[in-house]
């Protein structure tokens, strides 16, 4: 299929940005620093730096060789980490450390006895509820659930040892033992789950954003599915995609579920506005997603696939823009941030320190992050193996490491 | 005793350098070998076989005395020689990727 000149076909939707005049959290001053940790194609590396943001050490790669499709921290104890480890030989792999990633184990998988005398070995099994159930596949046939890897690994904002994964097939599970089990949530494959289907990169669910004042809701975000939301706890969900147009996707252009939506996010303190890079448009929704609407404006293209939003400006948002859906690169090879501080459709380039010529890399969905230190670091990793760092906003950049295996995550901890 | 020689990614996870040796008190079979296995080294479930069903995953390959057992029932009878250790099952993670 041709990629799309999406810009010059489509009308521009744009609405009157909503003035927000909650409070946004107090900057998080620390002299413990930051710690970066990069999910790479071949290992994980955990990039460290004091408050100032201007000298790194990087450690690893911890788990050579193999896939870290996700690296992620627990809010609730910092030197909690979980890694989502995968191979195409081997298959998923759970990592866990209780030490800030100086040391590491599989939960459950040394030589421990369960009850009944066999040993346990079940941090990476990950079994489908019930009846495994099917979806479309390319061919337009139904084909059953099959689990291949955890894309996403969000630990719970109070207890370290509670976390959720998102995995292929598209399903949600949780742990609350620290990633020794995991169980399904399975009313989200009830959600109309027949009409979801593959995007090119898997039927993924890549993206978790919990609630920090509400613990029984939970939004995701699936390829190609849509956007979805619990305000149970997990036990139903609802398709939240009204607003989202898909005409070079999918037939019905409006249809409930079968979005190719790339990423969400929100900010902690303005939990019911969500932000959404879509395979094409940058999206907002003010309801915590019953409505979308359309804040691409000037934006050079609106296909992307990471969004973040800054720790301290919930009306701040970035996004990299790529050329399109089979340009998988920036347009005119110029790596640029955006960063619109009006909550959308005003976007402005943000280039100091990053390539402006011949640059050809992409920036997957997570591997952007934003840090809750004062001024605002934002960070990215690319399919080059650069991971850059801002300490101001987005507005100069230095490149951490440049030469590290392709990026397929960062997340950043701030550290007391 | 029995012999296994498993890849380099499997020996980083469970902790092992080079083979590992394994007590096997009923007739060795292929799926005994692998049960055997997978009790002393628990970390290993899931990666060399699924969980559930326990099909072998498609990149891995099992070796013995110079056959292919990987599209053999997990039933079937191995070699004496592996049997009484002179010979190793050898499981391999399968040339793939170009």
């Amino acid at each position: 299929m041709p990629a799309k000149s999406k810009a010059k076909t489509k009308p521009a939707a744009k609405k009157p940005v909503k003035k927000i005049t909650r409070p946004t959290p107090r900057a998080r001053v620390s002299k413990g620093g930051v710690r970066v940790l990069v999910g790479t194609r071949k290992g994980a590396f955990i990039l460290t730096s004091d408050a100032k943001r201007k000298d790194w050490k990087v450690s690893g790669p911890h788990f050579a060789g193999w896939e870290i499709y996700h690296f992620n921290g627990s809010p609730a104890d910092p030197n909690r980490l979980y890694v989502s480890q995968s191979s195409g030989w081997f298959g998923q792999i759970i990592q866990r450390s209780n030490d800030g990633g100086k040391t590491w184990e599989t939960p459950g998988g040394g030589p421990e006895q369960a009850p009944d005398g066999m040993p346990r070995g079940e941090s990476n099994k990950f079994v489908y509820d019930g009846e495994v159930g099917t979806h479309q596949w390319y061919d337009g046939t139904q084909h059953p659930w099959e689990f291949k890897r955890v894309w996403q690994l969000k630990p719970s904002f109070t207890d370290p040892d509670t976390v959720y994964a998102g995995v292929e097939d598209a399903a949600l599970f949780r742990s609350t033992d620290g990633g020794r089990t995991w169980q399904e949530l399975p009313g989200l494959r009830r959600t109309k789950g027949h009409l979801w289907q593959p995007g090119a990169g898997g039927m993924c669910l890549h993206t978790i954003l919990l609630d920090p004042g509400n613990p029984n809701r939970i939004f995701v975000a699936i390829s190609a599915a849509g956007a979805f939301r619990t305000d149970d706890g997990g036990q139903t969900w609802r398709p939240i995609n009204r607003g989202l147009v898909s005409p070079y996707e999918l037939p019905d252009a409006a249809a409930e579920v079968g979005h190719c939506v790339h990423n969400l996010a929100m900010h902690p303190a303005r939990p019911n506005v969500l932000f959404m890079q879509k395979h094409w448009d940058v999206l907002r929704t003010d309801d915590a997603g019953d409505n979308w609407h359309e804040i691409s404006g000037n934006l050079p293209s609106d296909f992307g696939f990471p969004i973040a939003v800054n720790a301290h400006e919930p009306n701040t948002v970035y996004v990299v823009p790529i050329k399109s859906d089979s340009e998988h690169y920036p347009p005119e090879g110029k790596l640029r941030v955006y960063r619109s501080r009006t909550g959308g459709n005003q976007w402005e380039a943000l280039t100091k320190g990053l390539p402006q010529s011949d640059c050809y890399v992409n920036v997957l969905r997570s591997a952007l992050a934003v840090d809750t230190l004062d001024k605002c670091g934002i960070y990215f990793g690319t399919t080059g193996g650069q991971v850059y760092a801002s300490a101001n906003n987005g507005d100069s950049w230095q490149a951490i490491v440049r030469d590290l295996p392709p990026v397929l995550s960062v997340e950043v901890q701030t550290l007391a | 005793m029995i012999r296994v020689i498993i890849p380099h990614h499997l020996r980083t996870l469970a902790g092992v350098s080079n083979e590992v040796t394994l007590m096997v008190t009923e007739r060795l079979t292929l799926g005994a070998a692998l049960d055997a296995l997978e009790a002393q080294y628990p970390v290993l479930r899931g990666t060399i076989r699924d969980h559930i069903t326990l099909k072998r995953r498609p990149f891995i390959r099992f070796f013995a005395c110079g056959q292919d057992w990987s599209h053999h029932p997990y039933e079937t009878p191995l070699p004496e020689a592996v049997e009484n250790g002179s010979e190793p099952l050898r499981i391999v993670g399968a040339m793939a990727g170009g």
